[in-house]
């Protein structure tokens, strides 16, 4: 890169990201056809169609324009009055509540808005591919804590209060958690919100997957005590409603933590397409029936996934939430890369190495059970040739 | 449990106990249990399959048939109801409100088969005031399902 003349206009920062690990393997699977895929996070249902028509309603009746910069106050009213009844909070829909293009922007606009050139923001891995990069493009310095098998891949509370340093300016966390699957329980979230408070450190909190809870379903740690003055909420409509497509996040906060990442959004991104608003708007007042159905859908297809693993030797421990598990492999001899790719070439099966998620992910594998129950069986029988041979 | 049972043979009756159970987390005389009281006390009466009639040699035709019925005093709607039950021409019968009573679905050989079902047997029988036949042309939806593919759509193989 460095040959062809063109690294020089790059900043030093951005040239100094590592390319996202998953996307060589994506090249490789996207060569070969007839894949079983267990590689995909998002929905393998299309957006419930009462979602869809409400969409092209809205598009007959001519709403194709600019909202306002925070997004439709009519859907942060119906998201503000969603995240009360479901998690425990409430926001005040008109400051404290603003539309975004996916989660994935609004963590961009908040990290943002909160860190200066140095800052810290300790985050736990296994964890989604963005986390880390997002920090650094923000010019601060991502700190990982390793979450283990022997946990069940929950934060322990020690390991976090040991990576804080006198530079931390902020927890990020996923709960459920994509790679692993893994809840916080209320007590491990209470401990994790002292220490929030203790160190008078910002929390964000991407509950993407909060819908799809398989345990008991508990508040969000932004409802403990002392932590709604320090807490983003991050919540959006991708996963439990299936409109990965549609692109819509919302953040909720403490509103001059809004109002910051909304100088943001408003210089870059203007506002999230209305039409996609209004869908959401529908799907937070009429979908809860067509979510519940998926979710049990999901939930059928973990307990089936978790036993064939194990049955064939693969140790997985069940998943509290979100639609992956994160099978130890270490037993097969192979590295996560090896096993994703011979797997892919002898039986066309495509499973994601767990080193995408964290430095630390090698033993493991990501298998997400967002597609149909036969493709599952199929592929949990290919794999137990693969394991077997 | 028993709901989560029961919802899955309605979704696909072919289920085994044992895929059942795999997909309860459950063990499988559990499940073996359950299915058999529910068929015993009729909370199961039956499995069949939907099948895209278009595929035989010789179509069925079906039709809908609205009647409207004399309630009777002790019974009201159900004596007449369950005679109505016994022909074997009928498929389905459901009381609803409205402007009818019965709501049947018949199935026949040909039009003329289920004319003359509904002018000699339904008709003319105590209780039915009248009658309003309408042939089903083509089905869409039925039980949940439609015979047509699902909607086909490119994701991408691998995504974060």
């Amino acid at each position: 890169m460095s040959n062809n003349g063109q690294s020089k206009w790059l900043a030093r920062h951005i040239a100094a990201l590592p390319r996202s690990g998953i996307r060589d393997f994506f090249e490789l699977v996207n060569e070969m056809d007839d894949v079983i895929s267990l590689g995909v996070g998002e929905p393998d249902f299309p957006t419930p169609w009462g979602i869809r028509e409400a969409t092209i309603y809205a598009l007959e009746k001519g709403h194709t324009n600019y909202t306002s910069n925070l997004g439709l106050l009519r859907l942060r009213e119906v998201a503000c009055d969603y995240v009360a009844a479901n998690f425990g909070i409430r926001y005040h829909a008109a400051a404290e509540c603003i539309i975004t293009v996916g989660v994935s922007e609004a963590l961009d606009l908040i990290l943002r808005a909160i860190l200066n050139p140095g800052d810290e923001v300790v985050y736990h891995e296994p964890c989604y591919v963005s986390y880390a990069p997002s920090i650094q493009m923000a010019h601060a310095v991502p700190v990982p804590v390793q979450t283990v098998e022997s946990a069940a891949f929950a934060l322990e509370p020690d390991k976090l209060e040991k990576a804080i340093t006198k530079k931390t300016k902020a927890i990020l966390l996923n709960f459920p958690n994509n790679p692993t699957g893994a809840n916080l329980s209320f007590e491990q979230k209470k401990q994790v919100a002292q220490i929030a408070v203790q160190h008078d450190l910002l929390v964000i909190t991407d509950e993407i997957y909060a819908e799809l809870t398989w345990g008991e379903a508990c508040q969000s740690i932004a409802a403990f005590p002392g932590m709604r003055e320090r807490t983003i909420f991050l919540h959006g409509m991708s996963k439990a409603y299936a409109m990965t497509g549609f692109r819509i996040g919302y953040a909720c906060g403490p509103p001059e933590l809004i109002e910051a990442m909304m100088k943001i959004h408003q210089y870059s991104m203007l506002c999230a397409s209305i039409v996609a608003q209004e869908a959401a708007i529908e799907a937070l007042r009429n979908g809860r029936a067509d979510m519940e159905a998926m979710k049990e859908e999901y939930y059928q297809r973990r307990n089936v996934i978790v036993k064939r693993l194990n049955d064939m030797g693969l140790h997985c421990t069940p998943p509290e939430g979100a639609f992956y598990v994160y099978p130890n492999i270490t037993c097969t001899g192979r590295s996560s890369a090896e096993f994703a790719h011979d797997l892919l070439r002898e039986h066309k099966v495509a499973v994601v190495p767990g080193v995408a998620f964290s430095s630390a992910g090698e033993g493991f594998i990501r298998c997400s059970y967002a597609t149909s129950m036969k493709n599952i069986e199929e592929a949990m029988a290919r794999l137990a040739k693969f394991i077997a041979k | 449990m028993k709901e989560k049972i029961l919802n899955l043979l309605k979704k696909d009756a072919r289920l085994s106990a044992s895929e059942i159970a795999d997909r309860l987390a459950t063990d499988v005389a559990t499940v073996t249990a359950i299915i058999g009281e529910c068929e015993k006390v009729k909370t199961i009466y039956g499995y069949c399959a939907l099948i895209n009639e278009e595929a035989f040699d010789k179509p069925p035709v079906r039709a809908l048939i609205e009647v409207s019925v004399q309630p009777e005093r002790d019974d009201g709607f159900d004596n007449i109801a369950r005679k109505i039950s016994k022909f074997t021409q009928v498929s389905d019968v459901m009381l609803v409100s409205g402007n009818y009573d019965l709501q049947l679905i018949i199935i026949g050989d040909s039009l003329q088969d289920i004319a003359g079902f509904v002018s000699s047997k339904l008709a003319p029988m105590d209780g039915v005031t009248s009658t309003r036949t309408h042939f089903m042309l083509k089905k869409y939806k039925e039980c949940g399902f439609t015979a047509e593919d699902g909607e086909d759509y490119d994701r991408l193989s691998v995504t974060p």
